[in-house]
């Protein structure tokens, strides 16, 4: 006999006046707060990364958005003291020069807040003044920079519309008088850098993650992996490092080319950092291989070798791209190596033994010395922009395409 | 035909064992070298003073000193929110639902961002736009916080650090089992605290795990803090968060390629390259050990 029952079996309603009794309003959930709180903050918190990439894509655009103004370094400086400009270009040009320090101080704070006003407002100003202006640049890079030669300034002409098109030329020049943000040798420099990587740790980090897959014995596979794992502890500085000190000699000694840090070097040592996520994700697809597969084959008389290249690696073949696409992304935005071992210098040859400068080592050297706000600095963040959506989608091809088709190939279908 | 086939096997077999065995002699070979170049310079002293004769001579505390400092406060920002977050995917978020693969994906995709990004998002939103606010609203305009500073530093390692939290935290979460839970809810516990009593003691050492390999990182990383926070020569400790700070990677870096007389320094270089790398490595080991011995507790 059970001592309790439910209200809506009207046996005997006095019961209903026991405490033992369990009625429908009791079985219902309590409302806690400490639970409902804790529920919604853990799940708010969830969204934490979500923001943050969502962020990250804001804030990386916003910053850039300088790169699209029309107009130079030294042009953008003079619109940000926007108080004193209609004068300064009306009188004598070294007053410009003059009054410069003193709106600089005021100015700026100011700047920050009033950024669109001053830029659409300035816009048509530079624009029809345009001769004028120049004198007035001219002064203040003098003053500032020393003398220059002239045949600079006469390139200087068609500048102010050229710079976002020269994004697209063969020079990377972003500190010199007529400065060129051609992106074209730093795209070739990071293409040359990531196949020479890609060459040398995708067999090596593939056929490494069979031999711990296939052929190791149990007990060795548990030392390998942890073993390989602590190479992706290692921190890229310190590869840098290895790579600048020891490895760009004993290379040079063996290779005899002439520049001593090149895209080989910065590509062997980004092939380092690269191993061990393709090892892991490799590693990861070859063992989620079902054993069925690998029965199947051992029992119509294939031998291991056999199995492990002809059933294993083909079932596989999406994960193992994947895990190549994923270092390829590695190597893309890896920036302290690139820093430290290719030269940086941004030259747009195809011989593997010259030096290079990749997108990311640009942003890394040169963002600590530009000017907030200027073209220089929405060049380097609209580069960083680039590396945030090329990862992006590897990262997005690697997750949603290949992981469907692993699936699909694994069941069969 | 038997023959070849022998042969072929053999070839593959070698080409993949010499591959592993090259990858581990990699390893091995940069220790050795790191430990042979730094090992003469290595003492007490080192570790303890400050730099004398422009870097020439003397120790390098404040950038151990630095580097402790970030890592401290990225991990109280990042472990609590990293524990979280694999706390909602593991145990309230559906495994189909689109939102926990969304957070999924953001938490990957938080992974494979390169980390300059992170340093170019530090000075683009912490220094740029928070800090720019922060002193415009508090201080009237007066330059504290809109510039790089040991904090925006941490957010920014905290922020590249979070999916090694998540990651490792969510991993220890699936070791505690199913039945515990459903006792513990058997009992009468409410979700809460069965979380609270029942899944975070579990995973207690995920947590510790996430948090060892969270520091590591951040210790190692150079590109977030180039331009949030770093700097190469401070006569003081920082005091403050909005105090710049020295770092053992960034020290790396600068005093290898930056520094006028780099031969000279050779030595010292090596010894703070032996100091992080005996940093991470040991963190690392550790990681891994307490990762190990989960894997065999689930088995």
């Amino acid at each position: 006999m059970l001592p309790f029952t439910f209200k809506s079996s009207p046996m005997n309603p006095d019961l209903a006046k026991n405490k033992f009794l369990f009625t429908a309003d009791s079985l219902k959930k309590k409302f806690r707060l400490s639970e409902f709180l804790s529920e919604k903050i853990i799940t708010s918190v969830a969204f934490l990364s979500i923001a943050v990439i969502i962020l990250i894509f804001v804030f990386v655009f916003r910053e850039s958005l300088p790169a699209f103004k029309p107009r130079g370094k030294q042009n953008i400086e003079q619109t940000s003291s926007s108080g004193n400009k209609p004068e300064s270009y009306g009188s004598s040009d070294s007053a410009g020069a003059l009054q410069k320090p003193e709106s600089y101080n005021g100015a700026e704070p100011a700047a920050a807040a009033n950024k669109p006003e001053t830029y659409s407002g300035a816009e048509p100003v530079s624009k029809e003044n345009k001769p004028e202006s120049y004198g007035s640049v001219k002064d203040t890079s003098v003053s500032a920079e020393e003398v220059n030669p002239d045949s600079e300034f006469v390139a200087k002409d068609n500048n102010n519309e050229g710079t976002l098109g020269s994004l697209f030329s063969n020079e990377w020049y972003p500190v010199s008088e007529n400065p060129r943000y051609g992106l074209f040798p730093l795209l070739i420099g990071t293409f040359k850098v990531t196949l020479i990587a890609m060459l040398f740790a995708a067999p090596i980090a593939i056929l490494a993650a069979l031999f711990s897959s296939c052929f190791a014995p149990p007990w060795l596979r548990e030392w390998i992996k942890p073993a390989i794992e602590l190479l992706a502890g290692f921190p890229s500085v310190v590869i840098g490092f290895f790579a600048l000190m020891v490895m760009a000699t004993v290379l040079q000694n063996l290779f005899g080319y002439q520049t001593r840090l090149n895209s080989f070097v910065g590509g062997i040592a980004m092939a380092l950092a690269a191993i061990p996520i393709i090892f892991t994700i490799t590693e990861d697809a070859l063992t989620a291989i079902p054993v069925t597969f690998t029965e199947a084959s051992l029992a119509l008389g294939a031998t291991k070798w056999q199995t492990a290249v002809f059933v294993i690696l083909p079932a596989a073949t999406p994960g193992i791209f994947a895990a190549v696409l994923l270092g390829v992304g590695r190597v893309f935005g890896e920036t302290m190596i690139a820093l430290m071992a290719t030269g940086n210098a941004a030259l747009s040859g195809l011989n593997p033994f010259e030096s290079v400068r990749t997108l990311a080592a640009t942003i890394g050297a040169e963002m600590a010395e530009v000017v907030f706000g200027d073209m220089h600095y929405g060049i380097l963040f609209l580069i960083g922009s680039l590396l945030f959506i090329f990862n992006f989608s590897i990262n997005a091809i690697a997750e949603f395409y290949v992981k469907g088709k692993l699936v699909k190939k694994i069941q069969g279908r | 035909m038997k023959l070849k086939n022998k042969i072929i096997g053999g070839a593959i077999t070698t080409a993949s064992a010499l591959s592993v065995v090259l990858i581990i002699a990699i390893i091995i070979i940069i220790i050795v070298v790191t430990v042979i170049g730094g090992k003469e310079k290595i003492s007490w002293e080192f570790l303890t003073a400050f730099p004398r004769d422009g870097m020439m001579n003397g120790g390098i505390f404040p950038a151990i000193y630095g580097t402790a400092l970030l890592v401290i406060i990225m991990s109280i920002a990042a472990v609590p929110f990293g524990a979280i977050t694999a706390i909602y995917l593991s145990e309230y978020a559906h495994e189909k639902s689109w939102l926990a693969q969304t957070i999924r994906f953001a938490v990957r995709t938080l992974a494979t961002i390169p980390s300059i990004i992170f340093g170019l998002f530090g000075l683009g939103f912490f220094v740029q736009f928070v800090g720019v606010g922060m002193d415009n609203w508090f201080l009237g305009g007066q330059l504290k916080w809109a510039q790089p500073n040991l904090l925006w530093a941490s957010l920014t390692m905290a922020l590249l650090t979070l999916p090694v939290v998540i990651v490792s935290v969510e991993e220890a979460i699936r070791t505690v089992p199913r039945e515990l839970r459903e006792a513990s809810l058997a009992l009468g516990a409410t979700k809460w605290q069965t979380i609270k009593k029942v899944v975070i003691p579990g995973s207690i050492s995920g947590i510790m795990t996430g948090t060892i390999l969270a520091v590591s990182r951040g210790a190692g990383e150079v590109a977030p803090i180039l331009f949030t926070g770093a700097a190469y020569s401070l006569a003081t400790l920082p005091t403050s968060f909005s105090d710049q700070f020295m770092n053992l990677g960034y020290h790396i870096y600068v005093m290898s390629t930056q520094s006028s007389n780099v031969d000279q320094t050779l030595p010292i270089q090596f010894a703070t390259t032996l100091v992080l790398l005996m940093l991470t490595f040991t963190l690392n080991l550790t990681a891994v050990l307490i990762r190990s011995s989960l894997r065999r507790r689930v088995k």
